[in-house]
């Protein structure tokens, strides 16, 4: 790559961290998108486990 | 001919949907950024009065245009369930809230680093930023309200009600450069009549903006079928739908 791109003209202390905040904040989105549900489907699979124990309590 | 939308309201048939659709369209949106990204970044010609700074328009319009898309898909989600009380409808208005927020403060910071080397400022209390801050306060309290009632289904219906109520600003956003006079360019793409940008810049940016959206799209499927499992926890679904 030449200089020429990475100083993107004399604005690359704009043009680049602009880039690198949308990116970001894409990368953001995915990591949060994912945590909800990876946190939600382990309630969800605790909730399930604690139903169970309790009909099996109950059955006793 | 209403089938498809009576199945919309059924939660596991939308949470099998979302399930189905996210890969795909992360999928599409990774190609379709990575390929607008080169195209913007290395092969669009330079402006002739901005030179390379004008690059920063393939990340800063895409984040405008999806703040304003996913606003109005929020407020129309939120009218579908508080008119025909469709629950999905809330998930789905709350699983956009935070994406929205994000892309707005995105639009809101890139254009403030457009700003600076153009302009001479960061920030100037223009008609367009104005509006656009307002769209991210209208995200943070959407959000806060509906986190502020200890009763769910309350919460739903008042973030869904400012939701609809702040659906006013998205057009005060998009005209503001019209109606006002305004530091800020006219519309450039999203208006009546041609873009004003040559061809070679502006297949870029549609790339862009078709990648922010079916990004937005794999990110709405992934967060909604969170929100689903969080609101429908004890249902007999959740169950097979945990297990498989």
């Amino acid at each position: 790559m030449s200089s020429n791109f990475w100083s993107m003209g004399g604005y690359a202390r704009y043009v680049w961290p602009c880039f690198a905040f949308a990116g970001a904040v894409l990368g953001w989105n995915l990591w949060s998108a994912r945590r909800l549900l990876v946190a939600a489907k382990l309630k969800a699979r605790r909730a399930l486990a604690m139903a169970t124990a309790l009909a099996g309590n109950e059955s006793r | 001919m209403w089938t498809w939308f009576y199945k919309l309201a059924s939660p596991p048939y939308v949470y099998g949907v979302a399930a189905a659709f996210a890969p795909w369209l992360l999928g599409v949106a990774a190609i379709a950024l990575c390929y607008g990204l080169v195209a913007g970044l290395a092969i669009a010609p330079l402006d002739y009065q901005q030179g390379d700074a004008f690059r920063m328009i393939y990340v800063h319009v895409p984040s405008a245009l999806l703040s304003l898309t996913v606003y109005t898909v929020m407020a129309a989600a939120s009218a579908v369930a508080l008119i025909w009380r469709i629950k999905v409808g809330h998930a789905v208005a709350a699983a956009s809230a935070p994406i929205g927020a994000s892309f707005t403060l995105a639009a809101l910071v890139t254009g403030s680093l457009w700003g600076r080397p153009m302009w001479g400022t960061y920030w100037a209390w223009d008609p367009r930023l104005t509006s656009e801050l307002i769209l991210l306060f209208l995200y943070v309290g959407v959000m806060s309200l509906r986190s502020a009632f200890e009763d769910p289904a309350r919460g739903d219906r008042a973030a869904a009600l400012l939701a609809i109520v702040g659906v006013v600003n998205v057009p005060i956003v998009h005209f503001s450069v019209v109606w006002w006079n305004s530091l800020h360019q006219g519309a450039t793409v999203v208006r009546l009549g041609a873009p004003r940008m040559p061809g070679s810049m502006l297949w870029p940016l549609l790339v862009m903006w078709l990648g922010f959206m079916f990004f937005y799209g794999a990110v709405l499927c992934t967060r909604l079928q969170g929100e689903l499992l969080n609101r429908e926890r004890q249902a007999a679904w959740v169950r097979e739908a945990i297990k498989s």
